[in-house]
C-alpha cells in the first residue's frame, strides 16, 4: 500500500523499523492515558455514581431539548444565510457599482467580525428595543449572528461557484440571445449550486458547532443544557466530555454527507470535481 | 462613540489581550499542527491514526466546548498554571497585559490545540499539492521520508500552504473572542461590559469593536499576501 509518494514501498527491515516506532508510539499513548486516567480516578471524576446520575432519564431528556434547540437554531440560520448569500453574491456580482460596492462592504464587514460579538450586540439591542421572552430574546440574537456571518461566506461562496461555471456556458447563453438577468438565473445558478452543494454542507458543520456560543448569550441549546447537567450531577468533565460526543457525532454525520456528495458529483467528471475544489478555496477555515 | 473614547485605555488592552492571546495561540497551533501534519503523511500506521483521530475528533467539537473541557480537565490533571511578568518589570500593580491568569492561559491552549486540527489540514493539503515527481526524485537519490519531506517536499509545500494557513490565522483571531466566555477579558468581553455599562450607546459601541477586529483581520491578511508575494515564483 503506498499511502503516499513520500515513501518507497518499505521493505522487510524497514517494515520492522516502522512497527516499533509504532509501538512506541502506541505505547507513549497509551501511557499518557493511562496516567489521565488515573489522575481522574484519583480525583474522584470516575465514581459509579457520577454515570448512575447521568444515565438517568431527566439527563437524557434535556440533552434531547438542547439537541432540538442546537438543530433548530442551525436549521433556521442555515436556511436564512443561503437565502441571504444568494441575495449578497447577486448584488456583487452586478454590473452596477451602486449595488456592487456596498453588498462588498457588508460582505467584508460580516465576514470580519466574530459571530460571538454579534450575537452579544443583537441580544442587548433586542432586549432594550424589544419585548421579546428572553428565550425568544436569545434564539432570535443567535440565528441573527449565525444568519449574518454565513450569508457573508456563503455569498462569497456562490460567487465563487458562479465564477466556476465554465466561460463557454455564459458566452452560449448570450449568443441564442437570453438577458444578463436570466443568464445568471437559467444557466449560471443551477450549474453553481450543484458546486456549491459540498461547500454548503462544510458551512453546515460550522454553523452547527457555532451554535455552541449561545450558550454565551443564554440560549437554551446543547452545550447550557450541558451545564445544567453538570451542575446537576456535580461533575463538570465528564459531562462536558459527554456532550463533546454528541456534537462530533452530529457533526461526523454532517461531514460523511458532505463527501459522499463530493464523490458522487466527482463521478461525473473531473471538470465538475475541480470546479468544487475551486469553489471550497474560498471557505474560512476555522 | 463616547463610550469608547471615554474608556480608551480599557479598550486598547482589551484589544492587546487578543493580540497577544492570538499570537501565543498562534504558536501552539502553528507547532502541534505541523507534527500532527508529519504524523498524517508518516509510513508509520499508528501515526496516521492518531493524527486523523486527532483532527476529526478536534474539529467536530465547538471550541467553546473545546475551552470548557481545558478549563475543567486541567486542574483534575493537577495542572494550573499562571504566569505573572508584573515583577520582572519592577511593577507594583498588576497590568493585565502583563500578567497571564489560569483562565487566559487554558483558552489560549484550547485556542492552540482547536486551531492545530485545521492547520494540520492545511499543511496536508500543501504537501499533496506538491508534483508526485518531487518526492520520486528524492527518493531515487536515496533520501529517506525524514529528508524528503523537510528538505525537498515542505518547502515547496510553503508556498502553496500561506493561503490557507492566512484564512485560518484570520479564523483563529476570530474565534479569540470565544474566550469571552470563559473568563477572559479581551475584546468581546470588554464590549460586552461597555454594552451594559452605557445601553444607550450600543449600536456605537459595537461598530467601535468591529472596526477593531476588522483592522486586525486586515492586517493579517496584508501580512499573508506579503508572503505570498515574496514566495512566489517570478
Amino acid at each position: 500500500m503506498a499511502a503516499s509518494v513520500l515513501f518507497d514501498e518499505p521493505g522487510p527491515v524497514t517494515r520492522r523499523r516502522h512497527q516499533l516506532y509504532g509501538v512506541v508510539l502506541a505505547v507513549l499513548l497509551i501511557a499518557v492515558l493511562w496516567w489521565v486516567y488515573l489522575k481522574l480516578k484519583a480525583g474522584g471524576e470516575l465514581e459509579p455514581e457520577v454515570f448512575e446520575d447521568l444515565s438517568q432519564e431527566n439527563v437524557w431528556r434535556a440533552i434531547g431539548e438542547g439537541v432540538v434547540a442546537t438543530l433548530k437554531a442551525a436549521a433556521i440560520s442555515i436556511v436564512l444565510a443561503v437565502g441571504l448569500g444568494f441575495l449578497l453574491a447577486t448584488g456583487r456580482l452586478s454590473e452596477h457599482a451602486p449595488v456592487r460596492i456596498p453588498c462588498r462592504w457588508v460582505i467584508e464587514f460580516f465576514r470580519a467580525v466574530p459571530v460571538l460579538l454579534m450575537m452579544i450586540f443583537f441580544f442587548g439591542f433586542l432586549a432594550q428595543n424589544f419585548d421579546f421572552e428572553t428565550e425568544t430574546n436569545a434564539l432570535v440574537a443567535v440565528v441573527a449572528g449565525l444568519t449574518l456571518y454565513n450569508g457573508a461566506v456563503l455569498a462569497e461562496v456562490f460567487r465563487a461557484g458562479v465564477n466556476a461555471v465554465p466561460r463557454g456556458q455564459v458566452e452560449a447563453a448570450y449568443a441564442i440571445g437570453l438577458r444578463k438577468g436570466q443568464v445568471l438565473r437559467i444557466v449560471q445558478t443551477p450549474q453553481a449550486v450543484r458546486y456549491m452543494l459540498p461547500a454548503i454542507i462544510s458551512q453546515c458543520v460550522v454553523t452547527l458547532k457555532d451554535t455552541a456560543l449561545g450558550f454565551i448569550i443564554t440560549y437554551g441549546e446543547l452545550l447550557r443544557q450541558g451545564k445544567s447537567i453538570a451542575e446537576f450531577v456535580h461533575n463538570n468533565l465528564i459531562t462536558f466530555l459527554l456532550i463533546a460526543v454528541i456534537y462530533i457525532a452530529m457533526n461526523s454525520a454532517l461531514s460523511l454527507l458532505a463527501s459522499w456528495l463530493e464523490r458522487r458529483m466527482s463521478v461525473r467528471g473531473h471538470s465538475a470535481r475541480d470546479a468544487v475544489l475551486q469553489v471550497e478555496e474560498v471557505l474560512p477555515v476555522g | 462613540m463616547d463610550a469608547i473614547r471615554d474608556n480608551w485605555s480599557e479598550v486598547l488592552t482589551a484589544f492587546g489581550v487578543t493580540i497577544e492571546m492570538s499570537v501565543l495561540a498562534a504558536i501552539i497551533a502553528l507547532v502541534v499542527g505541523f507534527l500532527l501534519a508529519a504524523l498524517r503523511v508518516s509510513p508509520i500506521p499508528v501515526g496516521r491514526a492518531i493524527g486523523t483521530a486527532y483532527v476529526q475528533l478536534v474539529r467536530n467539537t465547538p471550541l467553546l466546548l473545546i475551552m470548557l473541557i481545558v478549563a475543567f480537565g486541567l486542574p483534575e490533571l493537577d495542572l494550573r498554571p499562571e504566569l505573572n511578568l508584573n515583577s520582572w518589570f519592577g511593577l507594583e500593580t498588576r497590568h493585565a497585559l502583563l500578567s497571564f491568569d489560569v483562565f487566559f492561559i487554558f483558552a489560549t491552549i484550547a485556542l492552540g490545540l482547536y486551531t492545530a486540527s485545521f492547520v494540520c489540514e492545511a499543511v496536508r493539503s500543501g504537501i499533496n499539492s506538491i508534483p508526485l515527481g518531487q518526492a520520486e526524485a528524492a527518493r531515487s537519490v536515496g533520501m529517506t521520508f525524514g529528508q524528503t519531506l523537510l528538505q525537498v517536499v515542505l518547502p515547496q509545500a510553503y508556498r502553496a500552504v500561506i493561503p490557507p494557513l492566512t484564512s485560518t490565522m484570520i479564523a483563529m483571531t476570530k474565534n479569540s473572542s470565544v474566550a469571552a466566555g470563559v473568563g477572559v477579558t479581551e475584546a468581546t468581553f470588554a464590549m460586552r461590559k461597555l454594552t451594559n455599562d452605557h445601553a444607550d450607546q450600543i449600536v456605537s459601541i459595537f461598530i467601535g469593536f468591529a472596526i477593531g477586529y476588522m483592522v486586525l483581520v486586515a492586517l493579517i491578511s496584508a501580512a499573508g499576501n506579503f508572503l505570498e508575494r515574496r514566495a512566489a515564483v517570478s
